[in-house]
C-alpha cells in the first residue's frame, strides 16, 4: 500500500504532470505519511528517475523543468507540515542564485535554478536586476553555503565581482562558495573577481555546484 | 513521408524531354549487344540490324510497357514484413554499393576490404534507423574476384534483415544470387510473392544495353525479382554536356531497359534509376558531389515520376578522399535534394572517392544528415486550432515555454534530436569528450551500435545451405573454403 501510493507520486513526475503530483502529496498525507517519507520515497524517487533519463538521453529539458515544477509545487503542500514536525528535508546545499544589478537576463538563471534543484539542491532564487544587498540578505537569511550569479552583458559582468567585494566586507566571504556564468563570462574572469568557479552551462552548473558542496562529481 | 517539393523541370520540358527520347530511340536506335533481347525486340515490332545490333523501338513499344510496368511495388524484409514502397511518396536510403576499398579509420588510408568488413558494415547498416535498405556494399578481396557479387550478397544475407539492393557481374553470378536469395524466402515462388532484394542494372552510356545486362535484366523480370536500372550518363564525355541532353539519354536508356524489361515478362518490378555524373573538364572525373550532377539527379526522378515509376538516383556521396568540409557539404547536399526531390529510393550514403571507397564513419555521420533531411523535408504543421495565439495569450510575456506542458507534447515532433554523432554541447562538454570532430565522434559510436545489433534469426540449417552453394562456385575458382563468418569464430 506504502509503496503503490509512493510509485504512484513518482510516476506523476516521470509522465510531468504537477497537478497530478500535488494531488498525490496531499492524498499521502491525508492518509497519515509521513511528509519526509513523501519526499525520499516519493518525490526524490521520480526526480532521480527524471535526472537518469535525461543523463541518458532518453528525456529532454522540458520532461526536466515539468519535473521541477512538480517538486517545487509539492513542496510548497509539504513544507508547512515539516515546520510543524520541526523537521528539514536533507538538501544537496542551499543555493541564492540571481542575476546581477542591471542585468534582466533570466532563462540561464532559471535554467540553472532548475537544474540545481533536480539535483536534490534547495534553490532560492531572487530573480533579475538583483542588487548586492539583496543577495547578502539573503544568504543571511538561508544560511546558503553557495551563490550563483549570473550576469550576460559585459557591462554588468563587474557587478559580480561588487557582490564578492561586499561579502568580503561583511566577513562573510569564507562561508559561502561563489559560482558565476553568463554568456560574457570565463573562467579566467572567475579567477579574476576571486569566484571559486565558473560553468559554461546549466548542466556544467550543477557539475560545479556537487564540486564546491564536496560531493564529487 | 516528404513534403515539401523541389521541382528543376518544368512540365512543358519534361514532355520536350521524353519526347526527344523516343525519338532517339526510333533514330538512331540502343545498341543491344543480346540476340535473346533481340528477338524479343524484333517479335514485338522493333527494327532490329544483326550486323549493328541496334534496335530502333516504335514509340508504341514504350507506350505499351509504360502501361504493364507497376507504379507501385514493395520489398520486404527477412521475416517478411513490408519494409519498402517503391513508387510511394516516402523516400528510402541504402548505402553506395560495390566499393572497392574502405577508409580505414586509423591510417585515414583506403585500403582492400575483407570478409569481416562487410560483416561489420551489414550490422551497422541494421542499427541505423535513417537507413531503410541494406546493399551489397563491398567488394571483397579475400575471395577470388570472379564471385566478388554473390559472395557479398552471401555475408549479407548471414546478417541483415532489412531488404537489400545488390546486383551482379556474371549470368553464373545472378542464377547463384538468385539461389541464395530463394533459399532463405524459402523458395523462388516465395521470393517472387515477397521480394526482399532488387538488382541494380547498368546500361553503358551512350545507349547501349550489353549482354550481361540484358542478360540480368532479362533474369530478373522472368523470375520477378525487381530490377532497378542505373543509367549513368557522363556530361561531356559519354553524354551531351548539356544537361538537358544527358537527361534526353537517361530517358531513352532507362525507356528502352523498360521495353526489354516488359517485352520480357510483362507486369515485373522495375525502377526508373541512374547514376549520372557531370564530368570535371580539370581532371576528367566524374563528380557526385557537384551542383549540375544534382540537377540532373532530380531531373531524371522528375522524369521517372511523370511516367508513372518508381524512381531512383545516385546521391549523398562525395569525391573527395577524407570526411572533411567538402564530404559533409556534398553529402548533405545530395541528401536534402534527394528528399525535396522525392525519389523513391537514393543509394550513395557512405561513399567517397567517386563511388570508390566505403567509410563506416561517414555512413554513420550520413545517416544523421538523413535525418536533418527527412525533418526539413516533412515541413511544417498546423499542430493546433491557432499556430501560437493561444500559447501567446496564456499566461503571458513569461518565458515559461520550458515548463508548459505543450511544450512537453509537441516538442519531440516538431524539432529534431540528432544521435550523439552531431556535436550540440557547450565547448566545456566538447573539450571533455576529447575535442573530436563528428568522422571520429562516429567511429567511437561503433561498438555502441554494434551492440544493439540483433541476429537476423535465419536458422542453422538455412545457413548451412547458403554456404554450400557458395562453396561449390568457390571451388571453381580454387578456394576450398569460404572466410569464416564472426559467429562461427565465436563459437
Amino acid at each position: 500500500m506504502k509503496n503503490e501510493v509512493f510509485n504512484q507520486i513518482a510516476n506523476t513526475i516521470v509522465e510531468g504532470d504537477p497537478s497530478a503530483t500535488v494531488e498525490g502529496v496531499r492524498q499521502a498525507l491525508e492518509m497519515g505519511w509521513e511528509p519526509l517519507d513523501i519526499i525520499n520515497q516519493g518525490l526524490v524517487v521520480g526526480m532521480n528517475i527524471i535526472s537518469e533519463q535525461y543523463s541518458n538521453g532518453e528525456c529532454f529539458l522540458p520532461n526536466l523543468v515539468i519535473a521541477a515544477r512538480c517538486m517545487e509545487r509539492s513542496m510548497q503542500v509539504l513544507e508547512p507540515e515539516l515546520k510543524k514536525r520541526q523537521q528539514e528535508v536533507k538538501s544537496a546545499g542551499r543555493v541564492v542564485i540571481g542575476t546581477v544589478q542591471g542585468d534582466i537576463h533570466e532563462i540561464g538563471k532559471s535554467l540553472v535554478g532548475t537544474m540545481l534543484a533536480v539535483n536534490g539542491f534547495q534553490v532560492y532564487d531572487l530573480g533579475v536586476n538583483v542588487s548586492p544587498e539583496a543577495f547578502i540578505a539573503k544568504i543571511r537569511e538561508t544560511g546558503a553555503q553557495l551563490l550563483g550569479m549570473s550576469a550576460l552583458l559585459t557591462t554588468t559582468m563587474t557587478v559580480q565581482r561588487e557582490v564578492i567585494r561586499q561579502l568580503e566586507a561583511e566577513g562573510m566571504r569564507d562561508h559561502i562558495r561563489v559560482m558565476v556564468g553568463g554568456a560574457p563570462v570565463t573562467a579566467s574572469w572567475a579567477d579574476e573577481i576571486g569566484a571559486d568557479g565558473y560553468a559554461e552551462d546549466a548542466v556544467g552548473a550543477v557539475g560545479l555546484a556537487q564540486r564546491l558542496m564536496g560531493l564529487g562529481g | 513521408m516528404s513534403q515539401l517539393h523541389l521541382q528543376v523541370l518544368e512540365p512543358f520540358v519534361i514532355k520536350q524531354v521524353v519526347d526527344e527520347a523516343l525519338q532517339v530511340l526510333e533514330n538512331p536506335g540502343v545498341r543491344v549487344h543480346h540476340e535473346g533481347a533481340l528477338d524479343l525486340l524484333e517479335a514485338a515490332g522493333a527494327l532490329v540490324n544483326r550486323n549493328t545490333q541496334v534496335a530502333r523501338i516504335p514509340a508504341p513499344l514504350v507506350e505499351m510497357a509504360l502501361k504493364t510496368a507497376p507504379a507501385q511495388f514493395l520489398l520486404y524484409s527477412l521475416d517478411g514484413k513490408p519494409i519498402i514502397t517503391y513508387g510511394s511518396n516516402t523516400t528510402y536510403f541504402d548505402p553506395g554499393s560495390a566499393a572497392v576499398t574502405i577508409l580505414d579509420h586509423a591510417t585515414g588510408r583506403q585500403r582492400a576490404p575483407l570478409t569481416g568488413d562487410l560483416v561489420q558494415f551489414v550490422k551497422l547498416v541494421e542499427t541505423l534507423q535513417h537507413l531503410d535498405a541494406q546493399s551489397t556494399a563491398f567488394i571483397c578481396q579475400d575471395v577470388p574476384p570472379q564471385m566478388g557479387d554473390l559472395y557479398r550478397l552471401y555475408v549479407a544475407l548471414n546478417y541483415m534483415k532489412k531488404p537489400i539492393v545488390t546486383g551482379a557481374f556474371t549470368r553464373a553470378g545472378w542464377n547463384v544470387m538468385w539461389e541464395l536469395l530463394s533459399v532463405v524466402a524459402g523458395s523462388g515462388e516465395r521470393l517472387e510473392e515477397r521480394p526482399l532484394a532488387i538488382f541494380d542494372i547498368c546500361p553503358s552510356p551512350p545507349l547501349l544495353w550489353s549482354e550481361l545486362t540484358c542478360q540480368n535484366l532479362m533474369d530478373c523480370a522472368a523470375r520477378r525479382v525487381p530490377a532497378e536500372l542505373v543509367s549513368m550518363p557522363l556530361a561531356g564525355v559519354a553524354a551531351p554536356v548539356t544537361l538537358l541532353g544527358s537527361v534526353v539519354q537517361h530517358t531513352a536508356e532507362n525507356l528502352s531497359g523498360l521495353v526489354i524489361h516488359q517485352q520480357t515478362r510483362a507486369g515485373a518490378p522495375i525502377v526508373w534509376g541512374g547514376a549520372p555524373a557531370v564530368t570535371d573538364m580539370r581532371h576528367g572525373s566524374t563528380p557526385m558531389g557537384d551542383p549540375a550532377t544534382w540537377l540532373i539527379d532530380l531531373a531524371t526522378v522528375e522524369v521517372g515520376r511523370y511516367l508513372g515509376l518508381p524512381t531512383h538516383t545516385y546521391m549523398g556521396s562525395t569525391d573527395g578522399k577524407m570526411l572533411d568540409m567538402q564530404a559533409g557539404a556534398e553529402s548533405m547536399g545530395g541528401v536534402l535534394l534527394a528528399i525535396l526531390a522525392g525519389a523513391s529510393m537514393v543509394s550513395g550514403v557512405g561513399m567517397i572517392d567517386f563511388l570508390r571507397c566505403q567509410s563506416l564513419e561517414k555512413l554513420i555521420v550520413d545517416a544523421e544528415l538523413i535525418g536533418y533531411a527527412r525533418r526539413f523535408g516533412s515541413g511544417m504543421t498546423i499542430r493546433e486550432d491557432t499556430l501560437g495565439l493561444d500559447q501567446l495569450q496564456t499566461n503571458p510575456h513569461q518565458a515559461d515555454f520550458l515548463e508548459r506542458t505543450h511544450t512537453r507534447d509537441w516538442f519531440a515532433k516538431e524539432l529534431y534530436l540528432p544521435s550523439p554523432v552531431v556535436d550540440r554541447g557547450s565547448l566545456e562538454q566538447w573539450e571533455m569528450a576529447g575535442g573530436m570532430a563528428a568522422h571520429q565522434r562516429a567511429h567511437d559510436l561503433i561498438p555502441r551500435l554494434l551492440k544493439k545489433y540483433q541476429p537476423n534469426g535465419v536458422p542453422a540449417e538455412v545457413r548451412r545451405e547458403l554456404y554450400a552453394i557458395v562453396l561449390r562456385t568457390a571451388r571453381q575458382w580454387g578456394l576450398d573454403h569460404l572466410p569464416k563468418l564472426e559467429e562461427e569464430e565465436n563459437a
